[in-house]
Formats: structure tokens, C-alpha cells, sequence
């Protein structure tokens, strides 16, 4: 183990303090209560869902919560479209 | 066939969280397909232990209660393809785990994964006879101090009673992890020894794994000690425990960390 490794190895108390603030911002805007990225997913689905139909299981959600922005991905798979040519 | 193991221990802050991440991540680096699922509902942990902590949509009770489908809620590790994680929820309580919810979800992992590793609550209540409820087996986490062993004891106790093998009068698969173990104690008569806990429980011995900062530095950056520090005492226990998890034999060493040139120029102090 070098001196750098050893110096590495005893700070690990910053990430987790870094971790634990991005966390507990996110969980106490929440308020313990409504879960606003599954009211998205369902409403955004259902926005979709009235123009075609959309296999849940096909479905995949991503969320990385970030300290100033997160990204929710929601990627649907859209069953295939007919293209029609304009004569 | 997947296996189906439950993580328990009845008394809190044992050591099952770190070890269901430990255990988990050692069988995906033996290349086993695996599942670690939270059942804390409520107190989640296992995502922060995992590291996973910023990228929970859904988790086991919308899972349970079919808001969302089981393929959405599992997150997969970003180290290993291998490895998922199912999250416990942290805004509702136990409760709201229903025993036929619970059945269908463990049904349909068990199809997925070759390994599903069920991080149990503390206590006896709901939360934990739930999730030792479908395990095929079950890895009983107890330190070597007075009550964690009698309440490893009562665990066994509810093993052999309330789960569905133990119903269908079939013999429960039980294992002892024996955490946060420091060898310099029970040598200096301060803590139980090894036997004398498992004289007491009388179930066969998975490991033992040792006291050790890399867990605790392991927890802090959100990466199981197998993965994170695999030449560190505890992450060979693990690595051990988990190779006889899956029916290797291996002999039984009590790993410790050696300590560095500095350990030594300064002795105790810096260690
Ligand atoms: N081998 C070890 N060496 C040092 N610290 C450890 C070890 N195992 C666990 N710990 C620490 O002990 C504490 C409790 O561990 P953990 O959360 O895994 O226990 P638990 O049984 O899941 O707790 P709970 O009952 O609250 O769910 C944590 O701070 C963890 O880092
Ligand atoms: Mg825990």
C-alpha cells in the first residue's frame, strides 16, 4: 500500500457525507409522502398510451438523482410505426 | 434452480445490510446471476450500501401492490451486469407488504436470477417472518456477544416454524455468519469464541467474518467490500462465505488485515 493509497483510503467519510446530502435533499422534498417520479411515469404514460398502445413491460425507467439537476429517462418502446408515403 | 436466501438475525445492527451486499456481490463475481432485495421497509439501506442510492424509481411494494412491473423496479449494478438490486421503500411502512404480493414477486425472481438474497428487517414482526417466509435457506448473522446470540436463537426458532419449507414439513437449510469478529478478544476472554456460539446455536458455520474499517469505508462510498477492497480481510471472509454459499468446500481462515509499515512505526496510536 503507498503513502497516496493510504491517504485515499482514510477519506472516504467526504463521499459518504457528499452521498448523504443529495440523498436527504431529494427524500425530505418528497416530505415522506407523494412519490412524484411514479406520479410522472404514470401520467406520462397515460399521455402516451391515448395515442398508441404501449406494452408496460416494455417500459424502462432511469433516474439519477443529482445535488443540482436529475434526469428521469423514461424509454418506451413504440410498437412499429406504419409509415405511410404521401402520393 | 434459483436459491432463495434470507439474511436475518432478529437483533438490529448485526451486520446483515453489509452482509447481504458482501454476500450478493461475491456470488456475482463468481458469475452467478443475483438479486440482493431490501425488506426493510421503510429504514431502506441496502441501496446506499450498494451504491445505488440516487437511481431508485420503484421498489418492492409497487412491485407488491402491481404499480409498477418487477423488470422497472430492479436497478442493475453498474460494476457488474450480473447483480441487481430490488429497493425496499422508504416512504411506507411494513404494512404494506402483503403475503401474497410478496409470494409473486419472490416467483417471479427466482425465474430471473440464480441467487436471490433477501436482506431482512430487524426484529420478528411482519416485515421479518416475511421475508425469511420463501427462503430455501438462511444465513443467520450474529456477533459474538450475549444477546445477538439469543437472538439469533429465537430467529432459528421462527426458521424452523413460520417459513413455507418448515410448514411443508421440510428441512430449513440454516447457516451461521459470524460478523464483526475481533480475534484479540475471545483470546483475551473478553468475547464468546467461535465454538462456544455454535455450540450454542448449533448451526453449521458459513464464516467469519472480521472487524474491520473496510466495511465501514466500503458503506461510506456505496461499493460492497468484495468489490471495492477484494484484498481486505472482510472481503476475503465474505469472498469464503460465499464460495460455501454455493456448495464449495473451503477451509475455514480467520482473516485479518496486516497492518502497513506505519501501523507498526507508531504502533496503537495509529491504528
Ligand atoms: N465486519 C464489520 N466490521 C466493522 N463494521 C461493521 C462490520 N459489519 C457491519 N459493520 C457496521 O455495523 C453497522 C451495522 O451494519 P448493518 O447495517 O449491516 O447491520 P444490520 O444488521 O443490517 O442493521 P439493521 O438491523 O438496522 O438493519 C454499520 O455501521 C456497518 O458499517
Ligand atoms: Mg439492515
Amino acid at each position: 500500500m503507498s503513502l497516496l493509497d493510504l491517504f485515499r483510503r482514510r477519506n472516504s467519510a467526504p463521499v459518504a457525507r457528499e452521498r448523504l446530502q443529495v440523498l436527504l435533499a431529494h427524500e425530505r422534498a418528497a416530505g415522506g409522502g407523494s412519490d412524484l417520479v411514479a406520479v410522472l411515469y404514470e401520467e406520462i404514460l397515460a399521455v402516451i398510451a391515448r395515442h398508441m398502445s404501449v406494452d408496460r413491460e416494455k417500459v424502462q425507467v432511469k433516474l439519477d438523482r443529482g445535488s443540482s439537476v436529475s434526469t428521469l429517462e423514461i424509454d418506451i418502446e413504440v410498437p412499429e410505426l406504419v409509415v405511410k408515403r404521401v402520393a | 434452480m434459483a436459491k432463495v436466501i434470507v439474511v436475518t438475525s432478529g437483533k438490529g445492527g448485526v451486520g446483515k445490510t453489509t452482509s447481504t451486499a458482501a454476500l450478493g456481490a461475491a456470488l456475482a463475481q463468481l458469475g452467478q446471476s443475483v438479486v440482493v432485495v431490501d425488506f426493510d421497509v421503510g429504514l431502506r439501506n441496502l441501496d446506499l450500501v450498494m451504491g445505488a442510492e440516487r437511481r431508485v424509481v420503484f421498489d418492492l411494494i409497487n412491485v407488491v401492490q402491481g404499480d409498477a412491473k418487477l423488470a422497472q423496479a430492479l436497478i442493475r449494478d453498474k460494476r457488474l451486469e450480473n447483480l441487481s438490486l430490488l429497493p425496499a421503500s422508504q416512504t411506507r411502512d411494513k404494512d404494506a407488504l402483503t403475503a401474497e404480493g410478496v409470494a409473486r414477486v419472490v416467483a417471479e425472481l427466482r425465474e430471473k436470477f440464480d441467487w436471490v438474497l433477501c436482506d431482512s428487517p430487524a426484529g420478528i414482526e411482519t416485515g421479518a417472518t416475511l421475508a425469511m417466509r420463501h427462503a430455501d435457506a438462511a444465513v443467520v448473522v450474529t456477533n459474538p456477544e450475549v444477546s445477538s446470540v439469543r437472538d439469533s436463537d429465537r430467529i432459528i426458532g421462527l426458521l424452523d416454524a413460520k417459513t413455507l419449507r418448515a410448514e411443508k414439513g421440510e428441512r430449513m437449510e440454516k447457516h451461521l455468519l459470524l460478523t464483526r469478529y475481533d480475534a484479540a478478544r475471545p483470546a483475551r476472554g473478553e468475547m464468546l469464541k467461535t465454538e462456544d456460539v455454535l455450540e450454542i446455536l448449533s448451526i453449521p458455520l458459513l464464516g467469519i467474518i472480521p472487524e474491520s474499517e473496510e466495511v465501514l469505508r466500503s458503506s461510506n462510498v456505496g461499493t460492497p467490500v468484495t468489490l471495492g477492497s477484494p484484498a481486505s480481510a472482510a472481503a476475503r471472509a465474505y469472498m469464503d462465505a460465499a464460495k460455501r454459499l454455493a456448495g464449495e468446500t473451503v477451509a475455514m481462515t480467520v482473516w485479518a488485515d496486516r497492518k502497513g509499515l506505519i501501523g507498526k512505526w507508531f504502533g496503537r496510536k495509529v491504528a
